[in-house]
């Protein structure tokens, strides 16, 4: 079997004497989009944040490719090539596109001016943010100096996908990337994450839109009571039954190769 | 793998309506802009248009009020002086602002490096360049308390800066004894201290090297807000500090280098207000503090953060000079002047909201 990209085992954080995530499990593997589901408060978003630095785990080891990791915040996962489309998506509403694709890794120019004097090479950054629009098929906006707040909805999500899709390496996780959206908007940001996976990179996608989950994910991770409770496959499984697992009304199946 | 048509394998195929549907992403019919939406809209691309428009327009105006003694040359470069020195106190502000803070204590982090500067050079006969260079690196510590205790004590700069004014200006009183360092004094021990109060002259019009650093800072920047990753980090924190700090900025430490600087820069107008006043007083530019907020606002920067140019602080300074010199001279009682700077900081605050209620 191939290493997966992430192997979490017996993770633990406690605030206080609220156990968040308890002794849970966590596996992504190569090339595949996992999804996340899991009641209000089962942890799910704590799970994921020990993944990505966002939060530091009290007990348990995670390997990113087998190696053993221990971030200590988000920036250092972002610096190994994991990236993060935070629900709120993370865009500055009054830079423009191109600004925010490169926030916190912007690119200057060569030489002089920007060894010393810092200039900034926005012509190659403009460039590199239309040539990544176009790609995921999002080049609708009309130019990409256009502030981030011009852009509907569904624009800025397809902004915020393609920064995560263009310096991912390793993985993208997605923070209930379809919430805010409108049935039309969903099924763009659908296809970008199929895309994205055709592109070989593992997707994490924290959702609780079932029909979505069902669509996109290869496998289903439940969480449930701060730990995972099983993985399914979701051709093998229907939409009820997932959320029977999820809920407890339903023992979950005999833990099966995932 | 279930990533064939539209539906998963067990999902129910509610969304298959929509292959019929139309496939454009969330468009509306456009609508038809009306004149005002259009101006909106260009204001609020640049933000910089209303300070330059309201500026011409009040030349304009006094030029055919007052005539052309207004518009002499001399007359010019005259508001280009006094503006200079509360102009780099709003190049220092705007730093502040741009990252939705506030900072009350410019004035007297000003004051108080000129006070030592002048102490240590006129009266304990440290050399001027020494002296001035301890006066920079003092109106950086300024700013760091500032920007440190905003950022790791978390209090709101209004209130941070509050308390700094007063303690700044406390520490000024009793640095100085309350006595002002006279003109004369100064040229004798320490001519340097006075070096941006030197100008040239030509064709009647007098440029003091004090109005040339205001514009040099002014430029320099607007160079490091627009050119570089820093400003643009500064702007994102004033946009939504919150969203910064997902995206990879260390907002602690960029706001803390954005309160370093300004009181670098507040700093250096402490040495070139010396140039320009002649003495050193504990006492003066008193009301500098408001002065600056007032032109950073009257030049379009946003109270709100993450919106404006710094030229803009520039224009605002520039209205705020010619309204004062143009109602002079037209022999209007300085209370209306005072009266006049009110209403425009009214006027430019509520065109800053009109226009970021722009539809998208």
């Amino acid at each position: 079997m191939t290493t997966p990209v992430v192997q979490a085992r017996g993770i633990v954080k406690r605030y206080g004497h609220v156990t968040a995530i308890d002794h849970s499990d966590f596996e992504l593997r190569p090339g595949e989009i996992l999804a996340v589901i899991g009641d209000n408060g089962a942890g799910k978003s704590s799970i994921v944040k020990a993944i990505c630095g966002a939060t530091v785990p009290d007990e348990g080891e995670i390997l990113i490719e087998g190696k053993p990791v221990r971030f200590s915040s988000p920036i250092e996962a972002r610096d190994m090539g994991i990236e993060i489309v935070y629900q709120n998506l993370a865009l500055s509403p009054a830079l423009s596109i191109a600004d925010n694709m490169f926030t916190g890794r912007e690119l200057r120019k060569e030489g002089f001016m920007g060894k010393y004097l810092r200039l900034l090479d926005k012509p190659a950054m403009e460039k590199f943010a239309r040539d990544k629009l176009t790609e995921l098929g999002l080049m609708t906006v009309q130019s990409i100096k256009q502030p981030v707040e011009t852009l509907s909805g569904g624009q800025r999500q397809g902004v915020a996908v393609a920064r995560a899709a263009a310096f991912a390496t390793k993985f993208i996780i997605m923070d209930e990337p379809t919430a805010a959206l409108g049935v039309k908007e969903s099924r763009k940001v659908l296809e970008l994450i199929k895309d994205v996976r055709a592109r070989g990179i593992p997707i994490v996608l924290i959702s609780h839109n079932m029909p979505h989950v069902f669509e996109v994910a290869d496998r289903i991770h439940i969480h449930r009571l701060g730990k995972r409770l099983c993985t399914i496959d979701p051709k093998d499984y229907t939409m009820s039954d997932a959320v029977a697992f999820m809920t407890g009304a339903k023992e979950p199946p005999e833990q099966d190769a995932a | 793998m279930s990533d064939s048509s539209g539906t998963g394998s067990k999902g129910e195929g509610y969304e298959s309506a929509l292959s019929g549907s139309d496939t454009r992403v969330a468009q509306f019919a456009a609508r038809r802009m009306s004149p005002l939406n259009r101006v909106q809209h260009i204001l609020h691309n640049n933000p910089t248009f209303v300070p330059v428009i309201v500026l011409l327009i009040s030349l304009l105006a006094f030029w055919m009020i007052a005539g052309g003694r207004f518009f002499s040359a001399f007359n010019l470069s005259l508001i280009m002086q006094q503006v200079s020195i509360i102009g780099m106190l709003a190049a220092a502000q705007s730093l502040i602002i741009i990252t939705a803070g506030i900072d009350l204590s410019v004035a007297a982090i000003m004051i108080l490096m000129s006070v030592i500067m002048g102490n240590l050079a006129v009266n304990l006969g440290v050399p001027s360049p020494l002296a001035i260079l301890i006066g920079m690196a003092g109106g950086m510590a300024a700013g760091a308390m500032n920007g440190l205790l905003i950022t790791k004590v978390k209090l709101p700069p209004f209130i941070t800066t509050l308390g700094t004014w007063s303690i700044f200006f406390a520490l000024n009183l009793w640095l100085s004894g309350a006595q002002s360092i006279r003109s004369q004094d100064i040229d004798d021990a320490a001519p340097f201290l006075k070096f941006f109060g030197n100008a040239i002259d030509f064709g009647g019009a007098r440029i003091t090297f004090g109005v040339i650093l205001m514009i040099v800072i002014f430029v320099t920047l607007w160079y490091m807000l627009n050119k570089t990753a820093w400003g643009r980090h500064v702007y994102a924190i004033g946009d939504d500090i919150e969203a910064a700090e997902l995206s990879g900025i260390r907002t602690q430490r960029t706001l803390v280098s954005v309160y370093m600087l300004a009181g670098l820069v507040c700093a250096i107008a402490g040495w070139a207000s010396i140039g320009r006043v002649g003495s050193i007083s504990p006492q003066s530019f008193y009301e500098g503090n408001l002065q600056s907020i007032t032109a950073v606002v009257i030049g379009g920067i946003s109270l709100f953060g993450g919106r404006g140019s710094i030229m803009g602080a520039l224009f605002g300074a520039l209205i705020v000079g010619v309204f004062q010199s143009g109602l002079r001279m037209a022999g209007v009682d300085v209370l209306w002047q005072v009266f006049a700077i009110g209403w425009l900081i009214i006027i430019a605050v509520a065109i800053d909201q009109w226009i970021r209620r722009v539809s998208a």
